[in-house]
């Protein structure tokens, strides 16, 4: 019998004790699986643009290698913009690592099933494109495992998170992007003046 | 390190110091960092100046559409981006746009047109046509530039609003200014 993790169990243990660890979250249900371990200033949620969240990984981890970037999306947005692992593979960030929750399904639009349902795997297109590290997890042991690659791994990481295809009580963060963008400048910014635009 | 290029001060003759030289020049007294494009024959200077500078990474997109993502991403960390890419990759943009919007995210975007002047294929042209009409209603203010001249006075302009006022600027090349395709 094939396992498969508890979403909400997962993201909660991959980001305990987080630190300073930077973290995306892409568009549905991953957005509600991180704000449901508690609403963090170094959080950026992303409520529109599907497909996108690799690369505001990478334009984040290459303008900030002195920290730890995480994305954290679904394997419908992954997919949308799936050749971003290319564009990663060929910056190779030591600092970035992309964590695919993979239920199989586009959770918030009624579980249709995803290509990954058919058996298509990303790991093996992430390993195509060059990530120094990959690992797929389906069982909850694991996490700590995980989490430590978030923080120490040899970047670019890809994750496999094969999480079991329900759809947990919706967690909502803040809607104002403005707001979300502010605060993870403010909580984050080496020059805090950075965080608004000025003349000059 | 001085940059190899000053605005005030031209060290070259005219003629070499050609309109992507001039954009190159305002991107380091913007202080642009990342710079993301799809190659392409009209910007292949400014793209290889770009490459060229261990202050400016440069990212190759397979898609336009990851651009605006990029750029979210660059700002989010403190750092200056900006887009290169033709007409045509506009269109491949247009939902990508929105999180820049959403958030107020300083975007610049250089646009070289095709499908408007001497092109040799009329492929370009549906896309061409409505490039500037697409940012407009994606959230941009638009600028054209028809002369080389121009170019300094416009994309300084364009890196001011756009980096010091969190706005989304495009500046579109014109076809005749780039070069003919044939």
């Amino acid at each position: 019998m094939t396992t498969a993790l508890n979403r909400r169990e997962f993201v909660a243990g991959i980001l305990r004790d987080r630190g300073d660890l930077l973290v995306v979250g892409g568009l549905g249900s991953p957005t509600y699986d991180i704000a449901a371990c508690g609403d963090h200033p170094l959080n950026f949620y992303i409520w529109s643009a599907m497909g996108s969240s690799l690369m505001v990984g990478l334009g984040l981890a290459l303008a900030r290698p002195d920290r730890r970037v995480a994305v954290i999306t679904g394997d419908g947005e992954a997919l949308m913009g799936i050749g971003s692992l290319a564009t990663i593979g060929a910056k190779q960030p030591g600092n970035l690592a992309i964590v695919v929750l993979d239920n199989a399904h586009y959770g918030a639009t009624g579980m249709q099933p995803s290509h990954t349902k058919a058996g298509i795997d990303l790991a093996m297109v992430a390993r195509g494109c060059r990530f120094k590290t990959m690992i797929e997890v389906s069982e909850p042991e694991r996490s700590a495992e995980t989490r430590e690659l978030l923080f120490a791994g040899d970047g670019p990481i890809f994750v496999l998170a094969r999480v079991e295809a329900d759809d947990p009580p919706r967690v909502y963060p803040s809607l104002d992007g403005h707001a979300t963008k502010l605060r993870f400048m403010q909580a984050s910014a080496k020059d805090a003046s950075l965080c608004f635009g000025r003349p000059g | 390190m001085d940059d190899p290029i000053t605005l005030s001060s031209p060290t070259r003759s005219d003629a070499a110091f050609t309109w992507p030289d001039r954009i190159y020049a305002n991107f380091k007294h913007a202080r642009v960092r990342q710079v993301g494009y799809v190659p392409d024959t009209g910007h292949a200077r400014l793209i290889t100046l770009c490459q060229a500078d261990p202050e400016i990474i440069d990212v190759v997109l397979t898609t336009e559409a990851e651009g605006p993502g990029l750029v979210a991403g660059a700002a989010l960390g403190g750092q200056r981006a900006a887009l290169l890419m033709q007409s045509s990759g506009v269109g491949n943009c247009i939902n990508m746009f929105s999180l820049l919007q959403n958030c107020g995210f300083p975007c610049l975007i250089l646009v070289t047109m095709r499908g408007e002047f001497a092109d040799f294929n009329p492929w370009q042209v549906p896309m061409g046509s409505i490039a500037e009409q697409t940012l407009k209603l994606s959230g941009f203010l638009t600028n054209r530039i028809d002369r080389p001249e121009d170019v300094d006075e416009v994309v300084a302009s364009g890196c001011d609003m756009a980096f010091n006022g969190n706005l989304r600027i495009a500046i579109l090349l014109s076809q005749r200014m780039v070069g003919h395709r044939r």
